[in-house]
């Protein structure tokens, strides 16, 4: 099976969940799918979570005397709104000839009656004008509320002439171009997303849609005519709105039309790759990459064995890249989790994944670092020990890098492994190369880190290491000081090297009358 | 290859490195150390001599490095300097292998870097080498697998195309064609960025057949990211078509992209206005661009309107000067008067950066009838900036019909800027000051602005504070030492005495900078005995600052005052209980210059013994 939905539920609900209180007619993805999958096979990003429930937390930094801060500015005015340029500029008030209700009408003039209220739906309202044509907004919210109930109850009224006319409304009143988002620096961990100011319209139209995706007599080999490339690349741009709301809906129509037709399947694959690269590599900004990223979640979860070639390649040279992004933090979670999904797929890909994260470990956030470090232990906690023995070095030396960082929650994060049982076996395993690897930094810091609490837990770690491996423990700690006195020679062999070096670029510079490049 | 390397080791100073420790160096374990033998390649690369650099360190460059981008991209940005290094232009394709594996990374700046090299090497090939090595080069990128390539194969056809037979050309022509419809967007991006220059090397001919259509092609993209880029190629196109042809040519896209659906692109007409009136010329102008620019200028995204009413200057000015007035007033002044009162404070703000512009260009009486009640609106605007950007260029005005047309409503304009609650604000009116005294004048300034300027040296943000002080020495610059000397050394002196130990450095801080422009007379016989007595102050950060004091203005003083009166007070902090005191007495004393930079840095690193300090201060 290419799709596996209850991850997806799964996922879907936990999101959710963080969601409460939002007004919705219903759950979509409840509606259809009812599952009795345990989730706990899946109990995803425990450290990220953790790393963003304590980003959450932190306390408002207090405004400052000159009341300087974005913050507070911003406070101000936390509901804004806005709408697409399209809404505006039409002078003229609108008029709406009502129509009868669907039930009222026999079922034979049913289909017809539909037809006609879908095309009176395509009627778009200025919502940013929030006193025009009060009457006929009202009238059209009515009518959509309605085609939301029809599809969902009625039977026999999907013909062939309903599809175009579907697609067209929904077209119409979805698809815009985003307007400019308000402030330059849209932050979105810090900022209130600026909300759709049309969203009483939107919302219905998103729910109609989404029910006629899911309605039973949908047919997807008359709906793709009208539901193709050109109308998935329009609906991924809307990925970039800021309205958390609309984002939602967005992800449950993508996945719908993702599982419904085949057809599109690698279009929409190759579509999102080219929005991760142009976020990673050319604008930084999207704001839907969460979304997009769960999706793929349980795309992954659904590819076929022995994975194919192109994703391979999207793993390597698409998700592992996202770890780069400055605003990683909004969507670290849903990356997480499709890195782990790869890897329980195919655990040979672990070499490169984590070659990949340790490529971009950061140099300077250490807030990031405690995300990869989550991440890594993730990837751990599946990794299979042939695996882990050929990444073991180059990991290890990041890990103990980590371990000795002055920043408490680093070196804090990293030791946090040594409480992981399945990694301390790995460890026990191997440890004839990693101790000697970390113990130079545990040695050190245990004396001189300022963190009461990081030298706790290093001496924890050291007496274990002490306990696996007490002949080689002995043997390091007894050349410990002759190591670092070599380490200092050959430190100071390199700058004569350079200094030589030096002299002669300076010499022959002279010689040959400034040949050096400046 | 090690023991190749040892062998040449031997032969003479050529070769005094094998080649193994230095790679050995290129290797090392540290990202950062590896990154500093990475800059240091040409060094490298000398100790090698040519004829080893190439068959050795090259070849090792393109097999064997993959590292972080930070280190690659020191290496395409190296690599683009080493011509000699490899013997001179005759050998310079040996530098293309590296520098093609670097066009294809992933990373932007690298790759990006990597082209910049390749584009400057070109330059080095001889026409025949650029046909047999440079140029197969740039078709393996163009027909590349992965993205990359593609797009970095884009900046290169430029640079190869003429010099090259007209075989190649063709072919290159053929290449660039496939780019501009690449199923990625980046590609598509990458070419429609370089299609003006592209177009800029063609024969005319081909540029009528084949880019106007890619042209045309690219600006109605399905992705709005690549219609903008098209948007910049139309100004380069355009200047090489003559005038008969623009009009079938190009117009019909510009219309086009100056009406799009998408924001994005009208702004980049907006934003590209200037050129593109330049690049048309004034009939079509006239004809089609002034309703165009209305238009932007009446967008329903605030951010259009911004960039529309940057230009409106630019436009005006540039416009043909037989109807230049007439348009003016009749269709773009009725915008510029919308948009004074528009809802989005950028758009003012915008606005009012260049508006005041528009006096020069319609001289005094349409100035005095149009313009000044528009400068007079934005000078009472809620937005500060807005308010800012007209006092920022009253210049203009002052040429024109003079600045007291609008001293009446200048004065509380200035005054609330001056206690704005954002002191950014406060700090970009004071960097006006010496401007509008200068306009305005000694006996308005005494009148109206001098109380503001001392009021601004007891601010309680410290930036507004140092700001203050050097819009003082500015001031005496102006007016001169005489008028220093009656109505600021007074005042700035007085505060030697006040109960705020920030004041009192205050009074240093002024002493500092005003000493050289008052002159030595003022120095020695006002402020030096304040500052002598300032020595005895009870907080050591007023006592340190005189020490600094003192030698800042030493050179200012004569030897007689250095030595009776300068140097024992010296010498009485150098034995002072404070050793922040003491080493500033020491610094003064043996004469080092210290920058107030020097003082940040230390006063940041010392915190201890200040915080001590600054706490006694407080304390009851």
């Amino acid at each position: 099976m290419l799709f596996n939905l209850p991850v997806f539920i799964h996922l879907y609900e936990r999101l959710n969940s963080r969601n409460d209180g939002r007004c919705r007619t219903s759950n979509p993805i409840h509606y259809v799918f009812q599952t009795d999958q345990s989730p706990s096979s899946l109990e995803p990003n425990r450290a990220s979570r953790r790393a963003m429930s304590s980003a959450a937390t932190t306390p408002p930094s207090v405004d400052k005397v000159d009341g300087f801060s974005r913050k507070s500015v911003r406070k101000a005015k936390q509901k804004r709104s806005q709408s697409s340029s399209q809404f505006r500029s039409q002078g003229k008030p609108i008029e709406l000839t009502p129509l009868p209700l669907l039930k009222d009408v026999p079922a034979p003039e049913q289909p017809e009656l539909f037809l006609k209220k879908l095309q009176q739906c395509c009627t778009v309202f200025d919502f940013m004008d929030t006193l025009s044509d009060l009457k006929m907004k009202e009238y059209k919210r009515s009518t959509l509320n309605e085609l939301v109930d029809y599809v969902t109850v009625s039977r026999g009224y999907l013909t062939e002439q309903a599809y175009p006319e579907v697609v067209k409304m929904v077209s119409y009143n979805i698809f815009r171009t985003l307007p400019p988002s308000d402030s330059n620096e849209f932050d979105p961990e810090e900022d209130e997303p600026t909300l759709e100011a049309s969203w009483p319209h939107l919302q219905l139209v998103y729910e109609f849609f989404i029910r006629f995706l899911e309605s039973q007599e949908f047919q997807p080999s008359i709906a793709k005519k009208y539901i193709d490339q050109k109308f998935v690349l329009q609906l991924l741009e809307l990925f970039d709105s800021e309205d958390p709301r609309e984002r939602d809906y967005l992800k449950t129509v993508l996945h719908r039309i993702y599982g419904k037709f085949l057809g599109l399947r690698a279009f929409i694959r190759k579509q999102i790759n080219n929005i991760f690269l142009r976020f990673v590599y050319e604008t930084e900004h999207f704001n839907g990459v969460a979304e997009l990223l769960e999706i793929l979640g349980s795309i992954i979860n659904g590819f076929a064995l022995p994975l194919k070639a192109e994703h391979k390649q999207f793993l390597v040279k698409v998700l592992i890249p996202l770890h780069t992004v400055r605003s990683l933090s909004l969507f670290h979670a849903q990356l997480a989790y499709c890195i782990v999904q790869f890897l329980e797929k195919d655990p040979a890909l672990t070499e490169p994944v984590i070659r990949g994260l340790l490529k971009f470990w950061p140099k300077t956030c250490s807030q990031k670092e405690v995300m990869y470090l989550g991440e890594l232990e993730e990837i751990l906690d599946v990794i299979e020990p042939t695996q882990f023995v050929k990444i073991q070095e180059p990991l290890f030396k990041q890990i103990s890098r980590c371990v000795s960082s002055p920043h408490f929650q680093v070196a804090e994060r990293a030791l946090y492994y040594w409480n992981n049982e399945y990694i301390m076996s790995l460890i026990e395993e191997n440890s004839s190369v990693i101790l000697p690897i970390m113990f130079a930094s545990l040695y050190r810091i245990s004396k001189e880190h300022w963190n009461p609490a990081i030298v706790a837990l290093v001496y924890n770690v050291l007496k274990a290491f002490m306990e696996m491996n007490s002949t080689l423990f002995d043997e390091l700690t007894a050349t410990y000081k002759s190591d670092r006195q070599r380490e200092k020679k050959k430190e100071k062999e390199r700058e004569e090297l350079w200094k030589k070096l030096g002299d002669l670029e300076l010499k022959r510079g002279l010689r040959s009358d400034g040949i050096i490049p400046t | 290859m090690q023991h190749k390397s040892k062998m040449a080791g031997a032969d003479g100073d050529d070769s005094l490195y094998p080649i193994a420790v230095l790679i050995d160096e290129l290797r090392n374990e540290d990202v950062q150390l590896r990154l500093n033998s990475i800059k240091k390649l040409s060094t490298i690369a000398l100790a090698l001599g040519v004829e080893r650099t190439r068959t050795e360190l090259l070849p090792f460059l393109t097999d064997t490095i993959y590292d972080e981008d930070e280190v690659l991209l020191a290496l395409a940005e190296q690599l683009g300097n080493f011509t000699m290094l490899v013997g001179g232009p005759e050998y310079v394709h040996c530098l293309l292998p590296p520098l093609e594996s670097l066009a294809t990374v992933e990373e932007t700046v690298v790759r990006d870097k990597a082209v910049e090299s390749l584009r400057k090497i070109s330059q080095e090939h001889s026409p025949v080498d650029l046909e047999v090595h440079f140029e197969p080069l740039v078709k393996r990128l163009a027909s590349g697998d992965w993205f990359t390539s593609r797009t970095s194969a884009c900046g290169l056809f430029s640079v190869c195309y003429p010099r090259v037979s007209s075989t190649v050309k063709a072919e290159i022509r053929q290449h660039f064609r496939t780019l501009c419809s690449d199923d990625t967007p980046m590609v598509r991006r990458a070419a429609a960025s370089k299609l003006g220059e592209f177009a800029k090397v063609l024969e005319l001919d081909y540029v009528k057949s084949d880019i106007i259509s890619l042209f045309t092609a690219l600006a109605s993209d399905e992705q709005d990211s690549v219609r903008l880029l098209a948007v910049e190629a139309c100004v380069s196109i355009a200047t090489l078509l003559p005038q008969e042809d623009l009009e079938t040519l190009v117009m019909p896209t510009l219309r086009q992209a100056a009406e799009d659906k998408s924001w994005r692109v009208r702004y980049m007409v907006a934003d590209k206005f200037s050129e593109l009136q330049k690049a048309v010329g004034p009939e079509i102008t006239k004809n089609d661009l002034v309703p165009a620019f209305q238009n932007l200028l009446k967008d329903c995204e605030a951010e259009v309107r911004a960039a529309a009413a940057n230009k409106v200057k630019e436009f005006c000015e540039n416009l043909p000067e037989d109807s230049r007035e007439t348009i003016i007033m009749t269709h773009i002044l009725p915008c510029v008067k919308e948009l004074v009162s528009d809802t989005n404070q950028h758009v003012k703000s915008a606005l009012a950066s260049v508006i005041m512009g528009l006096s020069t260009i319609l001289g005094k009486d349409n100035t005095v009838e149009h313009l000044l009640p528009l400068f007079l609106a934005q000078l009472k605007d809620e937005c500060p900036e807005v308010r800012l950007n007209i006092i920022s260029n009253l210049d203009c005005v002052n040429e024109v019909i003079g600045i007291r047309q609008l001293s009446q409503s200048l004065l509380p304009a200035i005054v609330e800027l001056a206690e704005d609650a954002k002191w950014r604000v406060r700090l970009a009116i004071i960097e006006y000051m010496p401007l509008l005294a200068g306009q305005l004048g000694v006996e308005f300034f005494d009148e109206k602005l001098n109380t503001l300027c001392m009021a601004w040296l007891i601010d309680h943000v410290y930036a507004i504070r140092e700001a203050a002080t050097c819009n003082l020495m500015k001031l005496v610059e102006k007016f001169g030492a005489e008028w220093a000397q009656n109505t600021i050394v007074p005042k700035v002196l007085g505060m030697a005495n006040d109960p705020n130990y920030l004041h009192r450095m205050t009074t240093l801080f002024c002493i500092n900078a005003l000493s050289e422009v008052c002159g030595q007379d003022i120095t020695t016989k006002q402020m030096l005995p304040v500052v002598l007595k300032m020595s005895n102050d009870q907080v050591a950060n007023v006592r340190f600052n005189v020490a600094k004091s003192l030698q800042k203005i030493g050179p200012v003083l004569d030897s007689n005052a250095l030595q009776t009166e300068v140097k024992p007070v010296l010498e009485k902090l150098d034995t002072d209980t404070d050793m922040d005191v003491k080493y500033f007495a020491q610094e003064a004393i043996s004469g080092k210059y210290t920058t107030l930079s020097i003082f940040f840095l230390y006063e940041v690193a010392s915190l201890g013994p200040l915080h001590l300090v600054i706490l006694i201060h407080f304390s009851p």
